[in-house]
C-alpha cells in the first residue's frame, strides 16, 4: 500500500445514544463500488417493543484481528494504517471462520459471491483523505471520523474508549466508541 | 369522465410504482462521471448540499457536498437514494390520453396541448373561468412556484388555485403573520448551538428532518436541555430531559398552563413585554385558569413534567423553539402556533443570539413556495391578494388591468369540496398527490371521478393523475435551473443536472406553451429560468418576503442568500427581529390568546380510541417519489399500526395482527405493531401510502377556521382485530397501493 494521503490522526468514533436508525449509513455504505448494492455497516433496534433505540455496528478495526488470526487461507490483513481489511477474494475460501471468531459480529459469509465481506474502513476514500461514506452522511453524529482532539472539544460529556473486556480477552481497537466522560473500557457481560 | 379507464391493477402494471434499485455494480460511468452537479436534495425543507453524478445526461450517483454549510455532506436515506428517479424505469416519456377501457395510450405534445386548452376554455365559457381550477405543489422551485401563481391569474383568470402547502406549513404561516406580521422562521439554525433550551413540539426531526438532529445535538454537548413534545417516544424524545407526552389534540392546553407556570412565577420579560408587544393582558387572563393539575387531566401528561418544563423554560438565558406539523395538523393549528409564540414572547428570547423561534418547514421548498403566489389568498412577495396596493402593484408587474386580477379563491380542500358539490368542473394540477395526500381519501375520489376534464403535469404517474384526462410528462427538480428557499429562509440555487428524459418537457416549458395558447404570450417572455427569478425579484420588492438584493451570482457566490434582502447590497438576514422592528401594522410583536378548544372530533363509545398520522424516515409525503425506490420501500415496506401493549391487550391483539381501523370516514387493515414508545390512549400510522393502505381514508376533513389546513393529527376511530396474523410485509406490496 503505497497511499501517501491516509490522515493516521483521523478515527472513527461511534456514539449509540446518537443513532436515530435511519440507516442512512447503510443505504450509503451500499453504494461503494466494491459493495456491490451491500451494506457493510449494520443498523438494528435493540428491542423494538420496548423503545426506538437502535445500534449501529461497524468493523471496529482490531489491533490484533482475531479475524484475521483465524483465517486458514491468510485471506485478511491488517496494514500499516491498523485498517483490516477484507478478504483477499483470491484467497477467501468462504470458510466463515471470521464470521463465528469476531467478537463484535461484524464480517458476513455473502453467500451469492461465497466471500467473506467486511467494512474497510472506506480504503478508497481514507487514503485519499476523505471520511468514510457511513461517517459523512451519518446527519445525527452517531458516526464521526476526525481526530480524537476535535472530538473532545465537540462532545466534552462524552469519552471515546477502544478497549474492550470480553471476559479474559481484552480487544484493542482503532474505532472507537463514546462512553460516559472519564469512562475507560467497556465490559461486555 | 375522470374515472379510472381501465382496473387499477393494469394501470400499476404499466406505470408502476416499481421499485428501482441501481444495479449491483452502479450505474455505467457511475465512477468516472462526466460532472458533479453541487444541487440540493429534492424532499424537504432542510434543502441539504448534495452533488449529483451525472454521466451521458443520466444522473448515476451522487457524492456529498461537504462545503454547503447547513449540512457539510450529511444526509438521510432519502437523500441518499433521491438518484434514482431521473433513470427510472416509470418515468413518464410522452404526453398522455386517457381512452376508455384501454388505458392511458400516448399522443404527441400537439394533440395533448390542443385537446388541453379546447377543454379549458369549454369549460369557462361554460361554466365561468372559476369553474376550472389549479392545484400545485411547493416541491416546485421558486421560479415555478412563481410561474404557476402568475399562469393561473393572468392565462387560466381563475380565482381558484391552492397548493398543498395547506396541508403543510399554513397553520405555522397565519400564526406567524399574526404575531410578527411575518411569516419566515425567525432564526437560521447556527442559533441552535448556544441555546441553554430547546423545545421541539410536534416534530418527529430524526425521521423527517433527520439532518437537524445534528444541530440539536451540537446544542446538548454544550449542556442545553431538549424538552421535546409528542405522543410518541420518537428517536429524538428517547434521549431527550423532558419528553412530555401530549394527547393529541390537546397541545394548546399544555402552552396554556407553560405560560401561566411563567406569569405566576415572574420569569418574564416584562422589558420586552412592556416595550415591544402588544396583548400580553388579554393573553394572561386567557390562561389564567390553566392550573398545572387542569393541564394534567386535559392533556394526559403528569403535571410535575409540565412543572419541570416550565420552569426550565422559564429559567433559561437562551433557547430555542421549534414546531412542526404535530401541532400545525389541527383544527386549531394556528392555536397551537400562537401558544407556541406566547411562550418564546413571554420570555423575549428572540431577535438575538441563541434565542430562536421556528416552524420547521415540511417540503422541500415549504418556504419559498408559500411566499411568491401560488395560494389562493397571495400575491409575490407575500402580498395579500385582497389588498388594493398589493393588487395594483402586482397588475403593474406583470402588465394586465388590476380588475383583471382575480380576488381569493378557495383553499385546497375546498377546491376539492366545489369539485364534489359540482362547482368546480375542471382542474389542473402539478407537484400534487391530493388522492393520497388529502384527508378522507373515499371522498376526494369522488370529487375526482366527478371532473370533467383534468389535467395532469408529473414525471410519474401518481395516484391522481390516474384519473386525469390527460397527462404531461414533466421534470425533475434536478432537470431544471432555479431557487429554492429553505426551512431556515436561506435562497439557494437548485442546478440543471440533465434534461428531461424521451419526450417529457421541463415543467416550465409546458406551463409556458400553454399560457401562450391561451392567448397570453406577450405576458410570459422568458428565455430562462433565471428570467423568471428576476421577475420575481421585481414583484417581491416591497413584500414582506422581500427578495429584491438577490441573485443567481449571489447565491452561488455565498452559499445561499437568506431573505429579507431588499437591496443587492444588502447582507440577507439570518436572524429576524434584531431591530425589534415587527411586521404588524403598530410595528410590535403580538401576543395572541390561545385558548384549548376541543378537537374537531373526540372519542366516544362508538369510537373510543385516538388515532394520529405522521411520516417514517425512508418514505416522503405522498409517496410518488419515494415508493418508486426500491431500499427505501424495503426499509419500511407498508404502514403498520403502533399500538401501545396495553390497548392491544385489551383488544386481543397479537403482534403482526390484522387490525380493521375504521372512523366515521372510512376503514382499512393495518398489521398491529405493539410498542411501549406510545400513548395508551392513541393509535399511529404514517400516511404515505394509497388506497387500501392509506391512513387518509380514516381521517378528517375538519379545517382549521384561519389556516384552513386540516385536522390530519386527531381523529376518533376504532379498532377490530382480524384474528389474523398479516403475511410477510415484503408480500403485501403496499407500495403499488393497489
Amino acid at each position: 500500500m503505497n497511499y501517501t494521503n491516509f490522515n493516521i490522526h483521523e478515527e472513527f468514533f461511534v456514539d449509540m445514544q446518537r443513532c436515530i436508525g435511519c440507516k442512512a449509513c447503510e443505504l450509503a455504505c451500499a453504494e461503494c463500488e466494491t459493495n456491490g448494492q451491500e451494506s457493510m455497516i449494520h443498523v438494528n433496534y435493540v428491542d423494538r417493543a420496548s423503545t426506538v433505540q437502535t445500534t449501529v455496528q461497524v468493523c471496529m478495526h482490531c489491533d490484533d484481528p482475531v479475524c484475521a488470526n483465524v483465517c486458514p487461507a491468510d485471506a485478511i490483513s491488517k496494514d500499516e494504517f491498523g485498517i483490516v481489511h477484507t478478504a483477499n477474494t483470491e484467497r477467501c475460501i468462504g470458510c466463515s471462520n471470521c464470521v463465528m471468531a469476531c467478537p463484535f459480529g461484524v464480517p458476513k459469509k455473502e453467500e451469492s459471491y461465497d466471500l467473506m465481506m467486511k467494512c474497510t474502513m472506506c480504503y478508497d476514500r481514507t487514503s485519499v483523505g476523505k471520511k468514510p461514506m457511513c461517517a459523512t452522511v451519518c446527519p445525527s453524529g452517531a458516526l464521526f471520523y476526525g481526530t480524537k482532539d476535535q472530538i473532545q472539544e465537540m462532545r466534552p460529556n462524552s469519552t471515546p474508549v477502544n478497549t474492550f473486556v470480553f471476559g479474559q480477552e481484552i480487544v484493542n481497537t482503532k474505532v472507537n466508541i463514546m462512553m460516559p466522560k472519564g469512562s475507560t473500557e467497556l465490559i461486555i457481560f | 369522465m375522470a374515472k379510472l379507464p381501465v382496473s387499477e391493477e393494469n394501470i400499476v402494471t404499466l406505470f408502476g410504482p416499481h421499485k428501482n434499485y441501481s444495479p449491483k455494480e452502479g450505474y455505467e460511468g457511475r465512477d468516472e462521471p462526466d460532472q458533479l452537479v453541487k444541487t440540493h436534495c429534492c424532499f424537504c425543507g432542510m434543502q441539504c448540499g448534495i452533488q449529483l453524478s451525472v454521466k451521458e445526461n443520466k444522473v448515476v450517483g451522487f457524492e456529498p457536498w461537504m462545503e454547503f454549510p447547513f449540512n457539510e455532506g450529511r444526509l438521510c436515506p432519502k437523500g441518499v437514494q433521491r438518484y434514482l428517479q431521473n433513470n427510472h424505469p416509470d418515468r413518464l416519456l410522452s404526453p398522455l390520453k386517457r381512452v376508455e377501457g384501454q388505458g392511458f395510450v400516448p399522443l404527441d405534445w400537439e394533440q395533448a396541448m390542443t385537446k388541453t386548452v379546447s377543454e379549458i376554455q369549454r369549460i369557462q365559457k361554460e361554466y365561468g373561468n372559476d369553474a376550472f381550477s389549479m392545484l400545485s405543489g411547493v416541491s416546485l422551485t421558486n421560479e415555478k412556484s412563481y410561474l404557476v401563481g402568475k399562469f393561473a391569474r393572468v392565462a387560466l383568470k381563475t380565482k381558484n388555485l391552492d397548493y398543498n402547502g395547506r396541508l403543510c406549513m399554513v397553520s405555522a404561516g397565519a400564526g406567524n403573520k399574526k404575531a410578527f406580521g411575518l411569516d419566515r422562521g425567525s432564526n437560521n439554525y447556527s442559533d441552535l448551538e448556544y441555546a441553554e433550551v430547546i423545545i421541539v413540539a410536534g416534530a418527529n426531526i430524526s425521521e423527517t428532518f433527520p439532518t437537524l438532529t445534528h444541530w440539536i445535538w451540537k446544542a446538548r454537548d454544550r449542556g442545553a436541555k431538549l424538552i421535546v413534545i409528542d405522543p410518541r417516544m420518537i428517536p429524538l424524545a428517547r434521549t431527550a430531559d423532558i419528553h412530555l407526552d401530549v394527547r393529541p389534540g390537546t397541545d394548546s392546553a399544555l402552552y396554556g398552563a407553560m405560560l401561566k407556570y411563567l406569569v405566576d412565577h415572574d420569569m418574564l420579560d416584562h422589558d420586552f413585554i412592556d416595550n415591544h408587544t402588544s396583548g400580553f393582558q388579554e393573553t394572561l387572563d386567557a390562561v389564567k385558569d390553566n392550573t398545572l393539575e387542569w393541564a394534567e387531566e386535559i392533556t394526559g401528561i403528569k403535571k410535575e413534567k409540565i412543572e419541570a418544563a416550565a420552569k426550565l423554560w422559564g429559567k433559561a438565558n437562551t433557547s430555542f423553539l421549534l414546531h412542526a406539523r404535530g401541532i400545525e395538523h389541527h383544527s386549531k393549528g394556528v392555536d397551537n402556533v400562537l401558544g407556541c409564540i406566547n411562550l418564546v414572547l413571554a420570555t423575549g428570547r428572540i431577535g438575538k443570539p441563541y434565542c430562536g423561534y421556528a416552524t420547521i418547514t415540511g417540503q422541500g421548498n415549504g418556504q419559498g413556495g408559500r411566499e411568491h403566489g401560488h395560494k389562493c389568498d397571495q400575491l409575490p412577495g407575500n402580498r395579500d391578494i385582497e389588498n388594493p396596493e398589493h393588487r395594483k402593484y402586482i397588475s403593474e408587474v406583470w402588465g394586465i388591468n388590476e380588475k383583471d386580477l382575480p380576488g381569493k379563491g378557495l383553499s385546497a380542500y375546498e377546491i376539492i369540496e366545489a369539485i364534489h358539490r359540482g362547482e368546480i368542473k375542471g382542474l389542473i394540477s402539478i407537484c400534487f398527490n391530493p388522492l393520497v395526500s388529502l384527508p378522507n381519501s373515499n371522498y376526494v375520489r369522488e370529487a375526482l371521478e366527478k371532473l370533467e376534464f383534468y389535467v395532469c403535469i408529473d414525471f410519474f404517474l401518481n395516484e391522481t393523475a390516474r384519473h386525469a384526462d390527460i397527462i404531461f410528462p414533466g421534470s425533475l427538480q434536478e432537470e431544471e435551473e432555479g431557487t429554492t428557499t429553505s426551512a431556515e429562509g436561506r435562497v439557494i440555487r437548485i442546478r440543471q443536472a440533465v434534461t428531461p428524459p424521451g419526450d417529457a418537457r421541463t415543467d416550465t416549458s409546458i406551463i409556458l406553451e400553454l399560457a401562450k395558447r391561451l392567448g397570453v404570450k406577450d405576458k410570459f417572455t422568458y428565455d430562462k429560468s433565471e428570467d423568471i427569478f428576476n421577475e420575481l425579484r421585481v414583484a417581491s420588492k416591497g413584500g414582506t418576503a422581500d427578495y429584491f438584493g438577490i441573485t443567481y451570482k449571489r447565491i452561488e457566490d455565498e452559499m445561499g442568500v437568506f431573505w429579507p434582502c431588499p437591496e443587492e447590497g444588502h447582507p440577507g438576514t439570518p436572524r429576524l427581529w434584531e431591530d425589534r422592528k415587527f411586521k404588524t401594522p403598530d410595528g410590535k410583536a403580538h401576543f395572541n390568546p390561545a385558548p384549548y378548544k376541543l378537537p374537531g372530533e373526540v372519542t366516544d363509545a362508538d369510537y373510543p380510541v385516538i388515532l394520529t398520522t405522521g411520516r417514517v424516515v425512508s418514505q416522503y409525503l405522498s409517496g410518488t417519489q419515494t415508493r418508486r425506490i426500491g431500499k427505501l420501500v424495503d426499509q419500511y415496506p407498508e404502514p403498520l399500526l403502533e399500538i401501545h401493549p396495553n390497548l392491544a391487550k385489551q383488544y386481543g391483539i397479537q403482534q403482526r395482527e390484522l387490525v380493521k381501523v375504521s372512523s366515521r370516514r372510512g376503514e382499512g387493515i393495518f398489521p398491529a405493531n405493539i410498542v411501549e414508545t406510545i400513548r395508551e390512549d392513541t393509535v399511529f400510522i404514517p400516511y404515505h401510502w394509497s388506497g387500501k393502505k392509506s391512513a387518509n381514508q380514516l381521517t378528517p376533513g375538519t379545517l382549521d377556521p384561519i389556516s384552513k389546513i386540516p385536522e390530519f393529527k386527531v381523529c376518533a376511530c376504532h379498532l377490530e382485530p382480524l384474528r389474523e396474523i398479516a403475511p410477510p410485509s415484503n408480500e403485501s406490496m403496499a407500495y403499488a397501493s393497489i
